[in-house]
């Protein structure tokens, strides 16, 4: 109080470096992204004229499926088959963890086994999946090492199915850390309480741990369906020439080889608009279900 | 009803048996193969060899690229530390116009697919006349890693009792006096802790790099350039002592939230 000054000035002191920063190489680069998705690309630089012409060449759509916008809605599948397998299959290990081990050295164990791989190196992760599913790989030498085939198969690599193999390993351990948060966050008296009351352990799971969880799964399908309709190195890596091309290779390419930063940059726009819609309707969501949490314990 | 209990047990057991398989088998078949003595990866294993080892070792660019990271990781997670924790700081102390909206504004990097932080940044920095190389992608990891830093640091303030802080100013501290012998002593492990992820994460990038680097190469960037150019086995020896490395700095850093944890049960 005494030293209202000195105050300030630490207020100041400690904010300004923080703000100054995400001012300058977030906020403004984003808008700055904006203003150039609206410019035109000249034949030999950028040529700061306003046109619309960068949004209007990604939303004609034209016979063939070559449009841009079709590639939009093929990554937007893409993503969500990713989103569904990584939420099916992070549940039943978060489930295991907080329900299904007594022991603590055994849960810490577990707990461990489940955070590790949010730690390994995703160029690590999606190579893998080359060296496995390649013509010449594992899975093929394996299968004619056994004899079930004698020439290798050539379907498991270079297609969406191997993207979406690798993006869901991936992406997992992004969907399992807040499944795991809030499924531990359930109080266990309210599971014992349904049980007492005659609810098996199905009908359990069903009316009061699954609901309970909801806030957790949506964070991490989120998570999952921004990551995926984003990544392009996946699609690089393990995607065929053309046929699982994604949304985001055609960004990568207009900083690249196509040279053409203003479309690269409408095209961002789209992605970006698109995510943070969704970010405010899983935020609604969200917020409606922690609510449900909190008027629960409260009745 | 027991019977149908021990039965969905089964059940479950088997699922999580098959999705641990499922994240640890890709990574362990990398690891092994790293010591496999042909130079391709096909089933059965050729035999065993460290010959891949220093074949990486002796790969001059794939060095180079090792040093680069750690060089960007470094003073990235030093920038990070010392702008996030000062906010996260200012945040917890201070009500001010905006705040709701850094909190949002701070994560976006986290939180938005890394190809587009990579191309704003690279069209606001070619704007500024700040070319591709180094620089650009030290301000671009700076940038998502405060994003980690702060976010951590402000929730382990949050859960400090404001009461200790009072009390320290009750007895006549100065605010840095308090800042250094209450505050830091309390958070330190989660600032610790949020150094190494910010560490290992800078480490991994790839997508903001992607789009700021030029001729500058980090290590993903050199691993991913090296897959594209067909298959060289040393990709197996980098990858598995890296996963090492990641394994290690995983149980470490729970291992000090485990005692921080301890510690604030003891302190309340």
């Amino acid at each position: 109080m005494r030293l209202h000054g000195s105050k300030d000035f630490m207020k100041y002191g400690i904010l300004a470096p923080v703000v100054i920063w995400l001012m300058l190489f977030l906020i403004i680069p984003y808008f700055n992204l904006l203003m150039y998705s609206f410019w035109k690309n000249g034949a030999f630089a950028v040529e700061h004229v306003f046109t619309l012409g960068n949004y209007t060449k990604f939303f004609s759509v034209k016979r063939g499926s070559s449009a841009p916008v079709w590639v939009l809605i093929d990554t937007f599948r893409i993503a969500l088959t990713v989103t569904v397998c990584a939420v099916v299959i992070s549940y039943p290990l978060a489930y295991f963890i907080n329900f299904g081990i007594k022991n603590a050295k055994f849960k810490k164990m577990f707990y461990m086994l489940a955070i590790i791989p949010l730690w390994i190196s995703y160029v690590m992760k999606a190579y893998s999946w080359t060296i496995i599913l390649g013509t010449h790989g594992l899975l093929n030498s394996f299968l004619m090492w056994a004899g079930i085939t004698d020439k290798p198969v050539g379907m498991f690599l270079y297609n969406d199915f191997s993207v979406v193999t690798a993006m869901v390993n991936i992406y997992v351990p992004f969907v399992l850390m807040p499944m795991y948060t809030s499924l531990e966050q359930i109080p266990k008296n309210l599971i014992d309480a349904s049980e007492d009351l005659g609810c098996n352990s199905v009908r359990t799971f069903f009316k009061v741990v699954f609901p309970l969880s909801l806030p957790g799964v949506i964070t991490g399908a989120t998570y999952a369906f921004t990551l995926s309709m984003g990544d392009f190195l996946a699609p690089q890596l393990l995607g065929g020439a053309t046929s699982s091309t994604k949304i985001a290779n055609i960004v990568q390419l207009q900083f690249g080889t196509s040279n053409n930063w203003p479309y690269g940059a409408a095209i961002g726009v789209v992605i970006l608009m698109l995510i943070l819609i969704l970010l405010a309707l899983t935020g609604k969501v969200e917020k409606h279900f922690s609510k449900l949490d909190i008027e629960g314990e409260k009745a | 009803m027991k019977e149908r209990n021990s039965f969905g047990k089964i059940i479950l057991i088997a699922a999580v048996i098959l999705v641990l398989l499922f994240l640890y088998f890709p990574v362990v078949i990398v690891a092994l193969y790293s010591f496999n003595k042909d130079s391709i990866n096909s089933f059965p294993m050729g035999g065993f060899t460290f010959h891949w080892y220093a074949v990486m070792v002796h790969n001059q660019p794939l060095t180079t690229s090792l040093v680069n990271s750690v060089e960007v990781a470094f003073i990235g997670t030093c920038i990070a530390i010392l702008i996030g924790v000062p906010g996260a700081l200012g945040m917890h102390k201070y009500n001010f116009p905006g705040k709701k909206a850094l909190e949002k504004v701070v994560i976006l990097p986290m939180m938005l697919p890394g190809i587009i932080t990579g191309i704003a940044i690279l069209t606001f920095l070619e704007m500024a006349g700040i070319m591709q190389g180094r620089l650009a992608v030290i301000l671009g990891h700076s940038t998502f890693l405060i994003g980690t830093v702060l976010p951590q640091v402000y929730t382990r303030l949050r859960q400090l009792d404001r009461n200790i802080e009072e009390a320290s100013q009750d007895l006549g501290a100065s605010g840095f006096q308090t800042f250094f012998y209450v505050i830091l002593p309390n958070i330190k492990t989660a600032v610790f802790g949020a150094a190494l992820l910010s560490f290992s994460l800078s480490l991994d990038e790839i997508p903001v790099t992607y789009f700021l680097n030029g001729v500058f190469t980090t290590l993903p960037i050199r691993i991913l350039a090296m897959t594209r150019n067909g298959f060289t086995p040393e990709i197996n020896a980098i990858c598995t002592l890296i996963l090492l490395l990641s394994v290690f700095a995983v149980i470490f850093s729970n291992s000090i939230s485990k005692k921080d944890e301890v510690y604030a049960k003891n302190t309340h």
